[in-house]
C-alpha cells in the first residue's frame, strides 16, 4: 500500500473517489479535478490524469456533464496553451455520448479551449478532431461537430478551409434530422467566420438547402439563422438572397415556421434596411398579423411595438394600425392579451395626434374586454400612454375597468390589479385616487383570500410612500384602525400586519400616538394568535419608537403577555423582551 | 365454415378498388414454428402479471421488446451477429434453405410499478400498454414504454465491468478493520475515521485542503491515480432517462415517435399530446375531443400513430370506426382533421352492435405511409391515403362470430382490442383472434391467407393450409381434417376459446417473422 502522508489524505481520498461506487462521491471528485490536477502537477496531469479521464467515460450522465464542464477550464493545469491539445481527446469522446446536455457542454468546453489554442495547434489537433466528429459513425458525433466549425475555420489554411466547408455541406444534408438541425442552428456562427466570397456562394447554398428541408424542425431553425446571416451580408445581397426566403417563410405551410418568422421579423428588418422593409416585410408582417393560426397572431401581436419603432410612423399608422384594430377584436383572448401587453408602447411611436385618433378607441375597447388578462395588460402599461396624451382621456373608462377587476371572482386577478394600484395612483393623482379608489383599497383588507389581504396591506404601505405620511395619516390609518373591531380574528390580524408595514412610513410620533394604542389594546385579545402577533409587532416597533415609549408602554404590555397561559404567546413575548433589553443596553 | 370466414382464400378477403396498381398477388407463405419463450407447461397456471401486453420490433429487426402486465419490459436480440449470418447463410444455402432470424433473451427490467393516485383515489396499473423503439445512439438502445398514465424513456446499454485497484488508501483499512490489516505505520486508524462514518451514511466530509495549501510545482509524487482494469465481460444495464408524467387525465393507449427523432405523441381516450424527447415537464395538447359536457361524449380515441416519414402528419382512430388524418402544420390545436376515413355502413344493417364492432382497436401506417391498416372487431381494413370513402381492401377476420355477438357482448369479449401488423414490404397483413389463433392475409386482391395457432404446431388447427388459389389441395386438406375435427363446428365458434385471445403481435420489419403473444408466452414464426 502506498505511503501517503497525513496532510494529503483529503487529496488521496479525492483521487480514489474518482472511481468510487457512489455517484455522489465521484461527482464530488470530478468537481474538484483542478485540485487533483494541482496535486499531481502539470506533467502527470497531462500524462496520467487526462488519459485516465479519456478512458473512463463509461459513467453516469451527471458525472460526464461535470467532467465536460471542468475540462473546459483546464488549460492552466496542463501547463498552459501550448499543451492545450491534450485536453481534446477526453472532450472528443464526451462529444459522442447520447445525452444532449453532456454533448453541448463538451462542445462548449472544446470551443473555449480551441479559441485559446495557438493557430498551428488548431490545425494540428483541433481541425482533425472536427473532421473526425463530422464523419462519426453515430449521429451524436456529427451533431457535436456542427458546433465546432466557427472555432476551427479561422485558423485553417486555404485548402483545409475548402475541406471544412465541404464537411459542413455534408452535415447540412445528413440523413439524420438531428444533424441537420444542429447544422442549421450553428450556421450563423460558422458563417460569421467565413470569407465574404464563400459566404455568398457556399454558405448561402447551405442555407437555401436547409430552408427547403422536409422536416419542419430544420426549417424552423433555418429561420432563426436568417437575421444573423442577413446582418453578415451586404445589404444588396441580403435583399437578393435572404429577403425572398423570409417572405417565403412568412407564407410557409407550417404555422410553427410562420410563428418563428413572426418572432424574428423585426430583426430581419434591421438586416435588410428600410426600403425593402417597407415594400416586402411590412406586407409580410401584415399577413402574419392576420394569420389564421392564433399562435402566429399572438407572436406577431407581441412584436407590434418593436416593429412600429423601426418603421416610420407614417408606415405604422397606414399599414400596421388597421391590423391592430382587427386584432383588438380577435376571437382569441390570448391574441388580445398579447396585443394589450404591448399596444401602449405604440403611443410614443405614433405621437399624440395619431394616438388620440387611432389608438385611444382600441385602448378603450381592450379596457372593456371580457378577458381579465387583456384589461390587466392595458392597465399595467398605463404610464406609457400617460406620457403622450395624459391620463384624462382614459380615466373615465379606467375606473369601471379597475372596479370590475378589483371585484373579479378569481383572486389571482384581484391580486394582479392590486399590484398595479400604486402605479395607477401615481399616474392618476391623489384627488382621483381619493375619490374613486380609496374605498377599494380598504375593501381588499377584508378579502376572503389571505394573499389578497396581504397584498392589500402591502399596497397601503406603497401608497403611503407614494402620497406621503400626512396623506396616509388622514386617509388610510383611521380606516385601518377601525377594522380592529372586526369579529373575525383573521381580519384583525390583517390590521396588525398593515400597522406593522405602515409604522415605518408614517414615522415614530404618529405611530406612538395613533397606532400603538390600538396594538396595545389588541394584546388583550381573546385569540392567542393575535396576542403573539402583537408581541412580534411590538418587537418590530422597538427600533422606530422612542426609548421612553418602549419603557412605559411596550415593555409593560410585553411583560403581561409573558405571563400568558398560551405557550406561543409567552415565547414571542419573551423574544420581544430580550430585544427591549438589548436596545436599552445599547 | 360459415359465412366465408376463411374457407377458401378468395372468400376471406373482400377486395374493393384497385390499390395494387398492377402488382401481382404474392405467393402463399408457408409458416413454420421458430421459437417460443416462456412456454407454459400443461396445466400450469398463468400468473396475471406475466401476461404479455405489448410487442415491438425495432427498426432494424435486430431487437424485440415485450411488455407485460407486471410492468416489466423484456428485450430479445438476434442470436446471429451480422458476420456470422453471412457465413452461415452460405453454408446452409444448399441444404436447409434460407435462414430465418432467431432471437435470444437479452435482458429485462421493471419499467413501471403499481401506483396510487391519491387525488382521484385511483389505482394505476403497472401494465405496459405500448412500447416504441427510438433512434439508436452510440449502440445504446432507447425505448419508450407506457402504462395508463406515465411514459418512460429507457436506455439499455452494455456496460463493461471494471475492477478498480491500486488506490492511494487501502480500502480494507478504510472499511474499519484497520488495526489488523494496516501495513503502514502512518495509516493509523485515526486518519480513517472520516471514512468510517462515510460507510455509516451520515457524512462529515474529510477536511478539505485549506486554500493556503501549497502545492509543490512538480506535484506530489506519492499520489497516484487508481488503476482500472476493464474486463471483457459486459452487462446490459437499463436506465430510466426521462419520465413523462402528469399529462393524461385518461388512459394512454398509444405512443408514437415522429420521423424528426425529436418528438413523439401520446394518446389517451380524449386527447393527443405532443412531447419533445428531451423535455419531460411539458407537452402540447394537439388533439382534444373532449366535449364541454361529458354527457355529449360519443366517441373516444383508440389509437394514434405518426406518419413514418412526414413529420407533420399523424393519424388517429376512434371508437366509431373512423380514422382521422391530421396535418400539424395547419394549426396548433388540430381539432379539424385534414382527412377522414370512414366507411358508410350499408343501409338496413344497423344493429345494437354496429357501433361497438366498428370501433377501431389499432392502426398502422403501411408502405411508407401511403396506406393505413386498421383493425376493428370483425375485420382488417386497408385504406389508401388518397381515398377516404372506403377501404381498398377488407379482410374478414371474425365473420363467423357474427351470430354470437350477443354472447360476446355478455362476456365483454366484444371489447377486446386486437392489434394488427404488416410485413416490411407491406404485401401482407396479420392480426390476432381467439383460441390463440392469428391470421395472415395477402394485401393484394386474390392473395391467400393463413390461419395459425400460437403453438409449436401452428398449422394444427388450420383449416386450409396455405396453397394456391383454387387449388384442389385446399379442399382436400379440409376434407381430411374434417374427418377428425370438424372445421364447421370450429368456425361456428363451438370450439373457440374466448379466454385465450391473441391480442398482440408484431411483424419483423425486414423478414417474414411474426412474433405473437399467447397469454404469457411469446411465439415466433417464420416463412
Amino acid at each position: 500500500m502506498a505511503m501517503v502522508e497525513e496532510p494529503l489524505y483529503p487529496i488521496a481520498i479525492l483521487i480514489d473517489e474518482l472511481k468510487n461506487d457512489d455517484i455522489q462521491l465521484r461527482l464530488n471528485s470530478i468537481r474538484r479535478l483542478p485540485t487533483i490536477a494541482r496535486a499531481l502537477g502539470e506533467e502527470r496531469t497531462r500524462k496520467e490524469l487526462i488519459p485516465f479521464l479519456s478512458e473512463n467515460n463509461d459513467d453516469d450522465d451527471e458525472v460526464l456533464l461535470a467532467m465536460a464542464d471542468e475540462l473546459g477550464g483546464f488549460i492552466p493545469y496542463v501547463g498552459g496553451v501550448e499543451h492545450a491539445h491534450v485536453l481534446l481527446p477526453p472532450l472528443e469522446t464526451l462529444c459522442t455520448v447520447e445525452e444532449t446536455v453532456v454533448r453541448e457542454k463538451a462542445v462548449e468546453s472544446l470551443c473555449s479551449i480551441g479559441a485559446q489554442m495557438k493557430e498551428r495547434d488548431v490545425v494540428d489537433w483541433f481541425i482533425p478532431l472536427v473532421k473526425r466528429l463530422g464523419a462519426g459513425e453515430w449521429f451524436t458525433a456529427r451533431v457535436s461537430a456542427c458546433g465546432l466549425f466557427h472555432i476551427a475555420y479561422p485558423s485553417a489554411p486555404e485548402l483545409l478551409r475548402a475541406e471544412l466547408r465541404s464537411v459542413y455541406n455534408q452535415l447540412c444534408h445528413d440523413d439524420m434530422p438531428m444533424v441537420r438541425r444542429s447544422a442549421a442552428s450553428n450556421l450563423g456562427k460558422f458563417a460569421a467566420t467565413v470569407e465574404p466570397l464563400y459566404l455568398k456562394s457556399d454558405i448561402m447554398t447551405f442555407f437555401r438547402d436547409l430552408t427547403q428541408d422536409d422536416q419542419d424542425s430544420v426549417r424552423l431553425l433555418a429561420v432563426e439563422g436568417c437575421a444573423t446571416l442577413g446582418k453578415l451580408l451586404e445589404p444588396a445581397d441580403c435583399v437578393a438572397q435572404v429577403l425572398p426566403v423570409i417572405v417565403g417563410f412568412s407564407q410557409d405551410k407550417s404555422w410553427r415556421v410562420r410563428y418563428m418568422v413572426a418572432n424574428q421579423l423585426y430583426e430581419l428588418c434591421e438586416a435588410v434596411g428600410p426600403e425593402p422593409t417597407r415594400t416586402e416585410l411590412v406586407p409580410a408582417y401584415g399577413r402574419l398579423l392576420r394569420d389564421n393560426e392564433a399562435e402566429v397572431r399572438i407572436a406577431a401581436a407581441g412584436k407590434v411595438t418593436k416593429f412600429c419603432s423601426i418603421v416610420s410612423p407614417q408606415v405604422a399608422s397606414q399599414y400596421i394600425l388597421p391590423c391592430v384594430k382587427e386584432l383588438s377584436t380577435d376571437s382569441s383572448q390570448h391574441v388580445r392579451a398579447a396585443l394589450a401587453s404591448v399596444i401602449m408602447g405604440m403611443a410614443p411611436v405614433l405621437g399624440k395626434e395619431a394616438t388620440i385618433d387611432q389608438l385611444l378607441p382600441i385602448f378603450l375597447a381592450l379596457l372593456k374586454d371580457e378577458f381579465p388578462d387583456v384589461r390587466l395588460n392595458i392597465i399595467s402599461k398605463l404610464d406609457q400612454v400617460n406620457q403622450v396624451i395624459g391620463i384624462d382621456l382614459l380615466s373615465q373608462s379606467l375606473l369601471p375597468a379597475i372596479v370590475e377587476l378589483a371585484e373579479d371572482r378569481h383572486w389571482r386577478v384581484r391580486l394582479a390589479i392590486i399590484e398595479y394600484i400604486p402605479l395607477l395612483a401615481s399616474q392618476l393623482g391623489v384627488d382621483f385616487f381619493d375619490d374613486k379608489l380609496g374605498a377599494l383599497c380598504m375593501q381588499w383588507l377584508g378579502d376572503q383570500v389571505y394573499s389578497i389581504r396581504e397584498a392589500a396591506a402591502n399596497n397601503l404601505k406603497r401608497l403611503a410612500e407614494e402620497f406621503g405620511p400626512e396623506w396616509a395619516l388622514q386617509h388610510i390609518v383611521p380606516q385601518v384602525l377601525e377594522m380592529i373591531t372586526n369579529p373575525h380574528y383573521l381580519y384583525r390580524m390583517t390590521v396588525l400586519v398593515a400597522i406593522s408595514l405602515l409604522a415605518p412610513v408614517v414615522g415614530s410620533e404618529a405611530t406612538c400616538q395613533t397606532m400603538l394604542p390600538v396594538v396595545i389594546n389588541a394584546a388583550k385579545d381573546r385569540v392567542p394568535n393575535i396576542k403573539f402577533n402583537v408581541a412580534k409587532m411590538l418587537q418590530s416597533m422597538i427600533p422606530i419608537v422612542d426609548s421612553t415609549v418602549v419603557e412605559q408602554t411596550i415593555r409593560p404590555c410585553l411583560v403581561e403577555l409573558h405571563e400568558d397561559p398560551d405557550v406561543d404567546v409567552r415565547f414571542f413575548a419573551g423574544q420581544a423582551l430580550q430585544a427591549c433589553d438589548q436596545v436599552m443596553c445599547a | 365454415m360459415s359465412a366465408g370466414g376463411g374457407g377458401s382464400p378468395a372468400s376471406g378477403s373482400q377486395q374493393v378498388g384497385a390499390g395494387g396498381g398492377g402488382r401481382q398477388p404474392q405467393p402463399a407463405l408457408e409458416w413454420k414454428f421458430s421459437q417460443v419463450f416462456g412456454e407454459r407447461a400443461a396445466g400450469e397456471e398463468v400468473q396475471e402479471v406475466d401476461i404479455i401486453s405489448a410487442i415491438e420490433f425495432d427498426k432494424s429487426g435486430e431487437h424485440l421488446a415485450t411488455g407485460d402486465r407486471g410492468g416489466r419490459v423484456v428485450l430479445f436480440e438476434r442470436t446471429d451477429s451480422r458476420e456470422q449470418r453471412a457465413r452461415r447463410e452460405l453454408e446452409r444455402a444448399d441444404s436447409v434453405g434460407p435462414r430465418h432470424p432467431e432471437y435470444r433473451y437479452s435482458t429485462e427490467f421493471q419499467s413501471h410499478e403499481p401506483e396510487f393516485d391519491y387525488l382521484k383515489s385511483l389505482e394505476i396499473e403497472e401494465k405496459i400498454n405500448k412500447i416504441r423503439w427510438c433512434q439508436t445512439a452510440n449502440g445504446a438502445r432507447l425505448l419508450l414504454s407506457t402504462n395508463d398514465k406515465t411514459i418512460k424513456l429507457w436506455k439499455v446499454a452494455e456496460k463493461k465491468l471494471k475492477n478498480v485497484s491500486n488506490l492511494n488508501l487501502d480500502p480494507s483499512v478504510r472499511l474499519g478493520n484497520g488495526s489488523s490489516v494496516s501495513s503502514s505505520p502512518v495509516l493509523g486508524p485515526r486518519g480513517f475515521t472520516p471514512r468510517l462514518s462515510m460507510n455509516g451514511g451520515a457524512v462529515p466530509r474529510p477536511p478539505l485542503l485549506g486554500s493556503d495549501f501549497d502545492f509543490p510545482p512538480g506535484g506530489i509524487p506519492s499520489l497516484h491515480l487508481p488503476l482500472v482494469v476493464w474486463s471483457n465481460e459486459t452487462a446490459l444495464v437499463a436506465r430510466c432517462r426521462r419520465v413523462y408524467a402528469n399529462a393524461h387525465a385518461y388512459h394512454i393507449n398509444s405512443v408514437s415517435n415522429n420521423s424528426d427523432c425529436e418528438t413523439f405523441i401520446s394518446a389517451d381516450d380524449l386527447r393527443v399530446n405532443l412531447w419533445n424527447l428531451e423535455v419531460s415537464d411539458q407537452s402540447f395538447n394537439i388533439v382534444d375531443i373532449k366535449p364541454v359536457n361529458m354527457e355529449d361524449l360519443t366517441e373516444v380515441i383508440t389509437s394514434a400513430e405518426f406518419h413514418p416519414t412526414h413529420c407533420n402528419v399523424l393519424a388517429y382512430s376512434s371508437s366509431k370506426g373512423s380514422i382521422r388524418l391530421i396535418d400539424m402544420r395547419q394549426s396548433a390545436l388540430c381539432d379539424r382533421h385534414s382527412k377522414l376515413f370512414e366507411e358508410s355502413e350499408p343501409p338496413g344493417t344497423r344493429s345494437f352492435f354496429t357501433e361497438i364492432i366498428a370501433s377501431i382497436s389499432d392502426i398502422k401506417f403501411a408502405r411508407g405511409g401511403r396506406y393505413i391498416l386498421s383493425r376493428d372487431y370483425m375485420t382488417l381494413k386497408l385504406w389508401d391515403i388518397n381515398m377516404e370513402a372506403a377501404p381498398v381492401a377488407t379482410y374478414r377476420v371474425h365473420e363467423y362470430l357474427r351470430p354470437k355477438l350477443c354472447d360476446l357482448y355478455e362476456n365483454d369479449s366484444i371489447f377486446d382490442k386486437f392489434e394488427c401488423c404488416l410485413s416490411g414490404d407491406g404485401e401482407r397483413v396479420a392480426t390476432g383472434s381467439y383460441s390463440n389463433v392469428f391470421r395472415v392475409f395477402g394485401a393484394m386482391p386474390g392473395s391467400e391467407e393463413a390461419t395459425l395457432e400460437a403453438s409449436k404446431t401452428p398449422n394444427r388447427r388450420l383449416v386450409p393450409p396455405p396453397s394456391r388459389p383454387g387449388s384442389r389441395l385446399a379442399n382436400l386438406a379440409r376434407g381430411r381434417l374434417g374427418g377428425s375435427e370438424s372445421p364447421g363446428t370450429e368456425m361456428n365458434g363451438g370450439a373457440y376459446d374466448f379466454t385465450s385471445k391473441l391480442l398482440h403481435l408484431a411483424w419483423h420489419p425486414m423478414s417474414n417473422v411474426i412474433a405473437c403473444a399467447a397469454s404469457n408466452s411469446l411465439y415466433m414464426y417464420y416463412a
